[in-house]
């Protein structure tokens, strides 16, 4: 056994905990691999450390992951790019492991090496590495593979280039289809790295054995691809060979074909141009908006807007908004909730005329939607509409809306409204909130539900945040003070938390003349836990008030409590003096 | 829909019967030893090569075996005939390792016991001869890797294990008890290689360091679970089938199906749901759900009234409508009491290559073809000597004992078991009238029918055929005693050889032909 010098105690312990029996402290030492490496020093960890790694593969799939992790980065621990290679080995055993997350992880690191290594070590190591997993006798090394073309091939001299082509080619039919997707995930990376006359043929081919696949879940990711090779291809290539596919897939037998073209058709219609546009992806898209099966029609409804923002007004008008007039009436609450989440986002597609005729009556009706869903996200947009038509046209129905919103029976629902409030404020004007909102906002500090009062009291802050303390004096201070007489401590330890919410925004004079007396005043309350609150508040008060107001009247009122029976409060009221302590020091 | 055509493409003259032979038993019983519960095997499967065979028990454990036979792993057959080694001619396994897959569980919500017992066991597929599996009870699903271990003998260390607890002050810190060399290089010594910055390490690094040496001989199996798929059935999950895309899977409890990701265990999908929005018109319930064997967006499940839905999961995310209904339309007159309860359909299996599905109901096994709906293409009867007797085997709910069934890899034959412990193997190829009864005992023809009974029979003409009391009680056709108790509910055929894995109890017999 060596003997180790005192300093050194620790990064032995390190490395001998490599191979611990207990998987935390495996795990730690992995995760320390670069100290390790540094004490090794350059040599050493090439020689050494890394085909120590390399042999040690059959770990826990934890300890594993944590290894593919640092070794994309030890470049600089080996000697630098032009050792790079010296990695390759242990990545490419973690590339053929069982568990997807390692695998992954392994191909990440092993593109993160590969980008930065020289050309003629690609050549020499990296690529014969892709082609031995390419041809890997588990479906799991094949599936690593299709990951890593993208890193190999732009150095690939054009024989090599030829054959790697091939390769990717054969990995696209392969058997498993684990693979077969894999292959549909990479090709519009390794693609977007291929030469544009290989790419009309070559890639092309290999997309449309892809797009042909009796599995949907190759299906599935080749219709991703669509988008991807759109783009890298002439618009007239995209038109010729991507169109006629998407086209295709949009009345795919499989909803969940249908399902991802719904999701990215908005993406090919810059690609393909305005014409193609006009005359083959609008008609999908309307097909896709009227589809049968309900998760289509919610994919397609919550593209509506992307969709309509490429598109010009006339053809939107015409062609879309028919169907989302439909949809605005869908049998399914999600179809609807989803629409309700876009739609506001095509009043400045639209322009003002067109949205007062055609999309008002849509908001209106979504306002009125017996879901709660529908009309929260209706409201939670409602910014974007009122850019284009202002708000008045709305506030009509916008008021019993959030009335009915804001009570609910569903706690998440009051949640979901309360928190929409300061924009809806805002948006709405002073007069109109203090008519209609202001009661409501007094009314949720009075909630059942915890989360609502907690909600309420932020609420109040940041509506006085957003009107300013001479607004909020008129319409909130008095109003929530009035509630610290409720009988019911809990509402009242509400209030105390309002009021250190409101203390900061309202600034030092308010918070002295109209605050501090009611906190005072609740510090003689009989339940303990509103003086324990008491000491709390008059902490988190101590830094806003002048210094005399703290020497008269904090720090009596915090003594006093001190003396308190309850040990509770006794414990909050020192803590709180303390902290005056601290202020003063300053 | 087209499966290829595995049996219409049969010679024209039907394959001989098979000669069954005892193969191998595992958990073989001595005479008077008294069956533990525990012990029962609940499940039986085959992985898709035929090399690996799981049994899964009552008590929650899942069993091992693999292949032993001449077949296998890279020794020559000459090498075997010059170590003067009985080449077999079939396949057979031995015990490879064992698992405790489930535990008894309690629900506190529901103040309901949650049995250990295995319902199902379905093969994933393998990747660097780590063999992956689900297993589930009647809640919770896991999913298995079993794999090989090298056990590490590790030396060389920095640190003499013996000697590093309380050598140095930092080790101080280390926990005296714990036999470990080392300490917990946690929170209490961050400190200390933060204090080795960068330009501590000379550019040589340190040689007095040096990386521990790991040897390993021997090697051991080691299963680890890997995900477990919970909190999604309200019901008991009566089937598990993985779908052909390698990343799916479905679960089927009473009332609905569940779809899956295998990497995904927080979230599934539901698929089928025949709850009714009042329970009292409940009237049917699924009994069996399994994925079409190459068409990844079908799936076929049965039902208590002994219909077979085919669903093609690309028409819609919840499919309520089905496809296809398979049903037999009831024989008139031929209606009674016993009707509805035996109509239950207690196992569906596809055949490999998807075209047929076989079922098995009390009394019968029948093969549909999927390109027919109007009625099985050939109905086997099972044990039809029963049928007198529905009343008794009511009595003490023997009726509603689930059998399960399977189908040769080449798809001219089917097997489903019956009481006394024996099952019955019949030929489905067109003209074939093979129909063999076997024992689950090392002498598996004792219990041979003599005269075959003719298959492909309409049920109808059967029935009449029936006629009451023409058996004693508690023997069967051949005037051997039965007995309700030894039942053999498990079965599995190899997929690519005639070899047929049965439980009877806690045994586990195998036969070749």
């Amino acid at each position: 056994m060596a003997m180790i010098d005192e300093p050194l105690y620790p990064i032995a312990v390190l490395i001998d905990e490599l191979k611990n029996e207990d998987i935390q402290l495996r795990l730690n030492s992995i995760r320390r691999l670069s100290t390790i490496a540094r004490a090794l020093g350059e040599e050493r960890t090439r020689k050494e450390l890394i085909p120590f790694l390399g042999e040690n593969n059959d770990d826990d799939d934890e300890v594993l992951l944590a290894m593919a992790e640092e070794l994309g980065v030890f470049i600089p621990y080996v000697g630098g790019v032009e050792h790079a290679n010296v990695l390759l080995p242990p990545l490419e055993t973690l590339c053929t492991v069982e568990e997807t997350c390692v695998r992954d992880k392994a191909v990440e690191s092993l593109c993160r090496i590969g980008a930065q290594m020289r050309e003629q070590d690609l050549v020499e190591y990296f690529i014969p590495l892709v082609k031995r997993l390419a041809a890997g006798e588990w479906f799991t090394a094949r599936v690593s593979s299709c990951g890593l073309f993208q890193i190999a091939y732009p150095s690939a001299p054009e024989a090599l280039k030829t054959e790697l082509r091939a390769i990717y080619s054969q990995l696209c039919q392969d058997d498993m289809p684990m693979v077969r997707r894999s292959a549909a995930t990479n090709l519009g990376k390794f693609a977007a790295t291929v030469e544009a006359p290989h790419l009309k043929v070559d890639i092309m081919s290999m997309f449309d054995d892809l797009t042909q696949d009796d599995q949907d879940s190759v299906r599935l990711l080749a219709v991703e691809g669509c988008a991807a090779l759109g783009k890298l291809l002439e618009p007239q290539d995209c038109v010729a060979h991507i169109l006629p596919v998407i086209v295709n897939f949009s009345q795919d037998k499989s909803w969940r074909v249908r399902y991802m073209v719904a999701n990215q058709l908005y993406e090919l219609c810059e690609a393909v141009g305005p014409e193609p546009t006009r005359s083959d992806l609008v008609p999908a898209y309307v097909r896709l908006l009227r589809d049968n099966e309900a998760e289509v029609r919610i994919a397609a409804a919550g593209k509506v807007t992307k969709f309509c923002r490429i598109l010009n007004p006339e053809l939107a008008i015409q062609h879309i908004l028919p169907c989302v007039k439909e949809l605005s009436t869908d049998s399914s609450q999600h179809v609807r909730s989803a629409l309700a989440s876009v739609i506001m986002g095509m009043a400045p597609v639209l322009g003002k005329d067109p949205t007062i005729e055609q999309l008002l009556p849509i908001f209106l009706s979504l306002l009125k939607d017996e879901f709660p869903d529908v009309r929260l996200n209706i409201i939670s947009k409602l910014d974007q509409v009122n850019q284009v038509i202002g708000i008045d046209l709305l506030s009509q129905s916008l008021l019993p809306a959030i009335v009915e919103l804001a009570e609910d029976r569903h706690w998440r629902v009051r949640l979901a409204i309360i928190e929409y409030i300061p924009l809806l404020a805002s948006q709405l004007g002073v007069a109109f909130f203090d008519d209609k909102l202001g009661a409501l906002c007094m009314q949720w500090l009075k909630d059942k539900v915890y989360s609502i009062r907690d909600a309420a009291a932020n609420n109040v802050k940041r509506l006085a945040e957003e009107f300013g303390p001479d607004w909020a004096m008129q319409h909130i201070v008095p109003q929530v003070l009035d509630m610290i007489n409720n009988p019911h401590y809990l509402y009242r330890m509400t209030i105390l938390h309002a009021i250190s919410l409101l203390a900061p925004v309202m600034g030092s004079d308010i918070t002295c003349s109209k605050l501090l007396p009611v906190v005072i005043n609740a510090s003689k309350d009989r339940v303990p836990n509103i003086k324990f609150n008491v000491a709390k508040v008059l902490q988190s008060v101590i830094p806003i008030v002048d210094q005399s107001v703290v020497e008269k009247t904090i720090r009596p009122c915090l003594v006093e409590l001190t003396e308190d029976p309850d040990v509770d409060v006794r414990f909050f009221a020192t803590q709180a003096l303390e902290s005056s302590n601290q202020v003063m020091m300053c | 829909m087209h499966g290829g055509d595995e049996v219409v493409a049969a010679p024209s003259r039907p394959p001989e019967p098979l000669d069954w032979k005892f193969s191998q038993v595992f958990g073989e019983r001595t005479a008077g030893e008294e069956v533990q519960e525990v012990d029962i095997i609940s499940a039986i499967e085959f992985d898709k090569t035929g090399d690996h065979l799981a049994t899964g028990d009552r008590g929650g454990r899942v069993v091992l075996f693999e292949r032993t036979d001449a077949k296998d792993h890279g020794v020559s057959r000459r090498d075997l005939e010059i170590m003067d080694y009985p080449i077999s001619r079939h396949p057979e396994f031995r015990y490879k390792t064992e698992f405790q897959s489930h535990e008894p569980e309690f629900d506190y919500l529901k103040s309901l016991e949650i049995e250990e017992k295995i319902n199902k066991i379905r093969w994933c597929q393998t990747a660097n001869s780590a063999l992956f599996l689900l297993s589930t009870n009647d809640k919770t699903i896991k999913f298995w890797k079993v794999q090989e271990k090298k056990v590490k003998k590790i030396s060389d260390m920095n640190l003499d294990p013996s000697k590093a607890v309380g050598s140095g002050s930092v080790a101080s810190s280390s926990s005296s008890s714990s036999p470990k060399p080392c300490l917990v290089n946690g929170s209490s010594f961050d400190g200390s290689y933060n204090n080795l910055s960068n330009n501590f390490f000379p550019p040589g690094g340190l040689p007095s360091l040096r990386l521990p040496a790991v040897t390993s001989q021997e090697t051991n199996l080691v299963a680890r679970c890997r995900r477990v798929y919970g909190h999604a059935h309200d019901y008991h999950i009566n089937s598990i089938s993985n779908n052909s895309d390698g990343e799916t899977f479905i679960s089927a409890d009473d009332l609905r199906i569940n779809l899956w990701n295998l990497e995904i265990s927080s979230q599934s999908f539901n698929i089928v749901d025949v709850k009714p929005a009042d329970m009292e018109d409940l009237t049917e319930v699924i009994t069996s759900a399994e994925f079409h064997p190459t068409h990844c967006n079908m799936l076929a499940y049965s039902s208590s009234k002994g219909s077979i839905r085919l669903i093609d999961l690309r028409q819609s995310a919840l499919c309520d409508s089905h496809t296809k209904l398979f049903e037999e339309p009831e024989a008139p007159g031929s209606r009674s009491f016993f009707t509805e309860i035996i109509a239950s359909i207690s196992d569906v299996k596809f055949s490999k290559e998807g075209r047929y599905i076989l079922s098995r109901d009390y009394m019968t096994l029948k093969l549909w073809d999927i390109n027919m709906d109007s009625g099985p293409v050939a109905t086997f009867q099972v044990h039809e000597y029963l049928r007198p007797k529905l009343c008794d085997l009511y009595e003490n709910d023997s009726i509603f004992d689930k059998f399960e069934c399977c189908l040769s890899g080449d798809g001219f034959r089917v097997a489903t078991g019956s009481y006394s412990n024996i099952f019955r193997v019949f030929g489905c190829a067109p003209g074939s009238t093979e129909s063999t009864t076997l024992e689950a005992s090392k002498n598996p023809m004792r219990r041979q029918v003599q005269t075959p009974t003719r298959p492909s029979r309409p049920l109808s003409s059967i029935t009449r055929v029936v006629r009451r009391g023409s058996d004693t009680p508690g023997v069967d056709a051949n005037g051997n005693a039965f007995d309700f108790t030894t039942k053999l509910l498990h079965l599995a055929w190899h997929p690519t050889e005639n070899l047929i894995a049965c439980a009877a109890a806690n045994s586990l017999y195998m036969y070749y032909a």
